[in-house]
């Protein structure tokens, strides 16, 4: 009996705060736009019994998903969100594995220090932050001033209100969620296996390529799956730091629902989002799997 | 045919393979290796014994690369490695710990330093089937480290080490974990592949046993000094200290004064005691305090006292310890000292002919015994 309720909570847990809110947007997706409260149609009327349920059943189409074919905007706003969040996960790979090196190489005195400083952002809201780097990047921001003052730039750079704007917020965002595993993976490594890579004819390097790399593998592909899972939804990023011309399905959804008041269509993109992140969480579902077992 | 010795560390024209000179490690203040200096030779079997934490590793990794000299120098072949970087060493190292790379495959880890050279896939495969064949872990090849056991894992160890055929094999404590029979297997093995490849080994034990059996120099070590140096028996028959005598095998030591003539030495370690009759080299000053060692198989044990012993003593049988081959009885003399005696068990042990508390005697010849002054 205890074990059934200890395998029940996670099931619970999936059911109400998945598959329940899942079967409704679901269910959204499928309606069509009303004037009222809520804005769609059908709702179910459960007072006019079985033939209310029947009526319900039948005001239910794919009419959203088909419309979302008709308009360019859509699959170049998920192709392009793809893209970014692709890119931005290479570069937060690319900053964040050095970090993660480092710290897991640092005395061990230091080691919960520096990862506080990793996590220390986290302590102030996420939006806040995201307002600084509008401060930070601006024509007029810290960072143009201090280049001009430099003399490295004559001329301010337009930044802000562009895609590498969103890729800075990004990269900046998530990389925490890149170093703690990548961390993870390299602080239980045993020093001794470079040392007996290198006895046995390996370069530094070699060694980096032929031991660390492939020890820290499940690390950096949690870390490259946490990056890129929610980048690719990203909205408040691409809205505050981003251009017009920056295009992710995240700030689309956001003006379905709230410009556009299009309940249905915005549910269908969101549908449309999850089934593409499906692939990669199974993935990402994958590889926590195998690492489990391999430590076996 | 002739068979000549093989003992290069007594010609004086023999050009050792490895010297350390003078060679000081410390790690901040803490001293580990003290001022050493050694010389190994080409073709060696050299093993380091000392207790735990007296710095056999720390040689090991000095002589690998991985731990740089604080002041002297080490010479491979003639020349000095301190700035050689440990890929660049024609020195194998099996490590403590193992070391062995988790993400490869038994197969793979071997073939690890041979895929680093320039050999041909076929030659590496060879290889690695002839390594698998030696450690016997032929059936593992496609398993992971961590699907195997301990005394397994250890073998792969040393097949990695060995498949390079290094100039100079460094075993860290190689034989640990494995069981008494597969250990002796292995120990002949590993003289065997000594004697074909000519490799140079030097070799980490606590076990005293395997460091007789396979070496064919030993270094006693304390606390990063070199006590002794010698071939096993020199060790066990001869050694230099109370240490040494003590650290190698079984033994008893008794303490006394010293008076020499010549070439004997008498020894008074009791009142009412016959002083022990001995022999040394050494000039001792008269009085001089000094120990006696001597090794329990060389005390024999007879019920009636020896007409011509140089040495007899009396006392009663504490304990007997029956080890299958031999006995060890301990005997309480009148002092109040514990002698040990040996006597190998040639008849049943109902036939044996003492038993607790029978009074015995334990006599030894002149030559039989160390003088030790320190
Ligand atoms: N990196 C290090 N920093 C500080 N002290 C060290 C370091 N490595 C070894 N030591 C010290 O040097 C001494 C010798 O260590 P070493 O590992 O050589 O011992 P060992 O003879 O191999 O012992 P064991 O038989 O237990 O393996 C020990 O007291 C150890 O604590
Ligand atoms: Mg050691």
């Amino acid at each position: 009996m205890r074990r059934l309720i200890l395998i029940a909570v996670p099931y619970l847990w999936l059911l109400a705060l998945f598959l329940v809110p899942f079967l409704i947007v679901l269910k959204i997706s499928l309606s069509d736009i009303a004037l009222s409260i809520p804005p769609y149609t059908p709702q179910l009327d459960l007072s006019e019994g079985w033939a209310g349920f029947r009526a319900f059943l039948s005001g239910l189409d794919f009419e959203n998903f088909a419309f979302l074919t008709t308009d360019d905007l859509y699959w170049k706003a998920y192709l392009s969100s793809l893209q970014i969040a692709l890119l931005s996960t290479v570069m937060t790979l690319l900053c964040g594995f050095p970090i993660a090196y480092g710290i897991a190489r640092a005395p061990h005195e230091w080691r919960p220090t520096l990862l506080m400083l990793v996590i220390l952002p986290f302590w102030t809201s996420f939006l806040i932050r995201v307002y600084a780097w509008m401060g930070i990047l601006n024509t007029e921001g810290l960072l143009n001033q201090f280049l001009l003052f430099l003399g490295v730039i004559s001329e301010p750079l337009t930044i802000l209100n562009t895609n590498t704007a969103v890729y800075i917020g990004i990269v900046y965002t998530y990389l925490p969620f890149m170093i703690l595993p990548i961390y993870a993976a390299l602080e239980k490594m045993d020093e001794s296996l470079l040392e007996a890579a290198e006895d046995l004819g390996c370069s530094r390097v070699s060694a980096f390529w032929l031991v660390t790399v492939p020890l820290s593998k499940s690390g950096i592909v949690a870390g490259c799956f946490l990056v890129f899972i929610p980048a690719l939804g990203e909205f408040v990023i691409p809205s505050l730091l981003g251009g017009s011309q920056t295009l992710m399905i995240g700030k689309v959804l956001w003006e379905e629902f709230f410009s556009n008041r299009d309940w249905p269509v915005a549910s269908a993109v969101a549908i449309v989002l999850l089934l593409i992140l499906i692939v990669p969480i199974i993935l990402f579902q994958r590889n926590q799997q195998l690492q489990r077992e391999a430590e076996g | 045919m002739t068979q000549t010795v093989f003992a290069p560390w007594n010609d004086p024209d023999a050009k050792p393979l490895i010297e350390f000179k003078g060679v000081t490690k410390a790690f901040g203040d803490f001293v580990a290796i003290d001022d050493l200096s050694l010389d190994i030779f080409e073709q060696e079997f050299f093993a380091l014994l000392g207790p735990s934490g007296c710095g056999k590793t720390t040689m090991m990794r000095m002589l690998a690369g991985f731990e740089s000299v604080t002041s002297g120098s080490i010479l491979l072949a003639g020349k000095d490695i301190g700035p050689v970087p440990p890929n660049k060493r024609a020195v194998n190292m099996m490590f403590q710990s193992y070391a062995l790379f988790p993400h490869l495959t038994i197969w793979d880890n071997i073939a690890f330093g041979l895929r680093r050279g320039n050999a041909s896939k076929d030659e590496i495969a060879n290889r690695v089937e002839d390594m698998l064949r030696l450690t016997r872990l032929t059936k593992f090849a496609r398993r992971k480290p961590h699907q195997i056991s301990g005394g397994q894992r250890q073998r792969v160890a040393l097949a990695r080490s060995l498949a390079k055929a290094p100039k100079l094999l460094l075993l860290d404590e190689p034989l640990g974990a494995l069981d008494k029979k597969l250990r002796q297997d292995t120990q002949f093995e590993l003289m065997d592949i000594q004697e074909k490849t000519g490799t140079t080994f030097v070799i980490v034990t606590h076990d005293q046993e395997e460091a007789m059996t396979v070496a064919s120099r030993v270094a006693v070590m304390d606390e990063g000094k070199l006590i002794q140096v010698s071939t096993p028996d020199v060790i066990y028959e001869a050694p230099n200290s109370v240490y040494v005598a003590d650290f190698i095998g079984d033994v008893n030591i008794i303490e006394g004064a010293a008076a020499q003539e010549g070439e004997s030495v008498s020894i008074s370690w009791a009142e009412g005691q016959p002083p022990i009759r001995a022999r040394s080299t050494r000039s001792l000053t008269p009085g001089q305090k000094v120990h006696f060692a001597i090794r329990p198989e060389k005390l024999s044990i007879t019920a009636e006292r020896p007409a011509e012993a140089a040495n007899a003593v009396t006392g009663k049988v504490l304990d007997i310890a029956y080890l299958g081959n031999i006995s060890t009885y301990h005997v309480e003399l009148p002092s109040g000292d514990v002698l040990k005696a040996q006597s190998a068990n040639t008849r049943r042990i109902a036939r044996r002919s003492f038993t607790w508390e029978d009074t015995v005697w334990l006599s030894w010849t002149e030559t039989a015994g160390v003088v030790l002054e320190q």
